[in-house]
């Protein structure tokens, strides 16, 4: 069943149409990743689903309730989104800032309970940097913040997880790592995930369907060897790829330009 | 290395507490005591303790002297107190909600409101009718350019932190120079709108305290309030929204709060600068970021300094007067650079 549909969505930014008519529907433990080049409007794609731009048309149905209709509460116990640069205040430590992530569980002017803090602690042991619960999380590496952010929004117990560029400043040990998490995560508690992705064969690699945004619009959908095909890549991304068939999916390898190549 | 499970979340330590507390009853009591005729602590803490119920203790100060410390004294200590816990507490609010350590309580255009609405009083009342109006004229004028900044302060459809900012700024320039102008064509009220923009609390009696004390209490109770609101805060709009708080709802609330007490305090006092600046900061650098830790001690120590500060600006040069808003930017101004200079980049 889908927990996540977004249908007719269309989207402008400044007077420019950046969404153009787009539908996505993500069922509980369904991992959807959503792929496309720069300005393809994937990161306004996932601020749509957030509830937190409105669409000019369409709407975007949670567990059958319009998004923008919820309560702002509701909608932080409902959708937990990690965006691509979160702010980091300064000298928050890493437990404070997962514990933000309880906001949505407490009374609008209380503060965390003994619980909280101890699903906090338990997130951030969750997901490997226990030990890091009282550093500032300014002081924690890439690899670290990243965990950290993913633990906040986890703290939030939202059955829908968006995540927006998750693995782009991270080594390809951490990208590894954050996937793996989130897909455990997702296969354990059928957390609804929407991912965007920079890397092809990463994306192809965990989402059970691809879906290419390319001039506001989805131009391809499907299973990853569906979408991620030397034409496709060539067409949408101006790319010139080799689509190799790996073990566990297709694997997307760049050329240099023709001549420069020894 | 510990074990996690004993790292525990950020809250507002007692010691904090009980040394802000402690810092307010040494304001009070040299308040009381030192000045033009001295008086000996013993006696002012036993007549202070006579005034409440239940003490049944017997004051040893003679009647006159009585008179100095209950109708005097106290009244000016007390609106000192107030009137810095009102100017801490709002640029601690100011500096959380707009996510920035260097704004204070006037940043809206408050003061230039205040400031324009007291010239015209000033230049319009003749000095028959006195300075009755002031307190109202200010309170009104601080209102009005924080709402006018309030209302123009929307780009691209939305208020953002930034462009409520650039309105006060917008907003500061275009009052002050109207004020200036109106200074400049009335030259013979220039010393009386100095000296009531430099500060003062020159003339207080229970009934200025009276006059603040609500909005005290109504602000700071809203303020605490959101103390942990003001945390969330802290990650932007967005994710703040993401996590459950009503932006824009909150923004409005806390930013006519903040408003509120320092229109308040701007009405019995003129413009103090720095308190509202350099005491959240300091409470900062001791204590760490949190505004559940900011706000409450903000309070604190925003009225025992404000407090200290008149205590020097009346006998410093005694039997001369200092404003006291020159005791504040000449103590504020050296600890904002030595902030500066000691803070990690980006910090302050």
């Amino acid at each position: 069943m889908a927990v996540l549909a977004a249908a007719g969505i269309v989207a402008d930014l400044g007077g420019a149409r950046i969404l153009d008519g787009v539908d996505l529907t993500v069922a509980s433990g369904g991992w959807v990743s959503i792929v496309g080049p720069n300005g393809a409007g994937k990161t306004t794609l996932v601020r749509v689903l957030a509830g937190a731009l409105a669409p000019r048309e369409g709407r975007v149905l949670v567990d059958g309730d319009d998004v923008r209709g919820l309560r702002t509460r509701e909608r932080a116990r409902r959708i937990a989104l990690v965006p691509q640069t979160p702010v980091i205040p300064v000298g928050v430590s890493t437990l404070d800032y997962v514990l933000l992530g309880r906001t949505p569980h407490m009374p609008f002017f209380g503060s965390e309970s003994s619980d909280d803090v101890g699903r906090a602690h338990g997130m951030l042991e969750r997901l490997g940097v226990g030990a890091l619960a009282g550093r500032s999380v300014e002081s924690c590496s890439g690899g670290e913040r990243q965990r950290v952010f993913l633990a906040r929004a986890l703290a939030q117990e939202a059955p829908i997880l968006l995540l927006d560029e998750p693995t782009t400043a991270l080594d390809i040990g951490h990208q590894q790592e954050v996937l793996d998490l989130v897909d455990g995560l997702r296969a354990e508690q059928g957390i609804a995930v929407v991912s965007t992705m920079h890397d092809l064969t990463l994306a192809g690699l965990y989402a059970d369907e691809l879906v290419l945004l390319g001039g506001g619009r989805i131009v391809e959908r499907g299973p990853a060897e569906e979408v991620l095909t030397e034409e496709t890549l060539r067409r949408h991304f101006g790319a010139r790829v080799s689509v190799l068939p790996g073990a566990h999916g297709p694997v997307v390898v760049p050329h240099r330009a023709p001549g420069k190549a020894g | 290395m510990t074990h996690p499970a004993a790292v525990a979340p950020t809250v507002l330590r007692p010691r904090w507490v009980v040394g802000g507390v402690v810092a307010v009853a040494v304001a009070l009591v040299l308040g009381l005591t030192v000045g033009a005729v001295s008086l000996p602590v013993s006696g002012v803490v036993g007549e202070l303790l006579s005034h409440l119920p239940f003490v049944g203790s017997k004051s040893s100060l003679s009647a006159p002297q009585a008179a100095i410390v209950t109708e005097l004294r106290l009244p000016r200590v007390v609106l000192g107190l107030l009137v810095g816990a009102l100017l801490a507490s709002a640029g601690a609010c100011y500096q959380g909600v707009f996510r920035n350590p260097l704004v204070d309580p006037y940043l809206l255009g408050a003061a230039a409101g205040a400031g324009l609405a007291v010239t015209v009083v000033i230049i319009s009342v003749t000095a028959a009718t006195g300075s009755a109006g002031l307190p109202l004229a200010a309170f009104a004028g601080a209102l009005g350019a924080v709402g006018l900044s309030w209302f123009v302060g929307r780009a691209g459809g939305r208020r953002s932190a930034a462009s409520l900012l650039l309105a006060g700024i917008a907003i500061t320039s275009f009052l002050t120079a109207i004020q200036t102008y109106l200074q400049q064509r009335n030259s013979d009220t220039i010393r009386q709108v100095y000296s009531w923009i430099l500060g003062r609390l020159t003339t207080a009696d229970w009934g200025d305290v009276l006059l603040v004390l609500p909005y005290f209490l109504i602000t700071a109770a809203v303020l605490l309030a959101h103390r942990r609101v003001l945390d969330v805060l802290a990650v932007g709009d967005e994710e703040a929204a993401a996590l459950g708080v009503p932006v824009a709802r909150t923004r409005l609330v806390l930013v006519a709060t903040a408003s509120m007490a320092t229109a308040a305090a701007v009405s019995v006092s003129g413009l103090i600068a720095f308190v509202g600046i350099i005491i959240p900061h300091a409470v900062r650098l001791a204590t760490g970021s949190s505004y559940r830790i900011i706000i409450p001690l903000s309070i604190l120590y925003g009225a025992a300094f404000l407090a200290l500060a008149d205590l020097v600006a009346r006998t410093a040069l005694a039997p001369a007067e200092i404003p006291i808003g020159v005791v504040t930017a000449f103590v504020g101004a050296p600890f904002f650079i030595l902030v500066l200079r000691t803070s990690p980049e980006g910090r302050a």
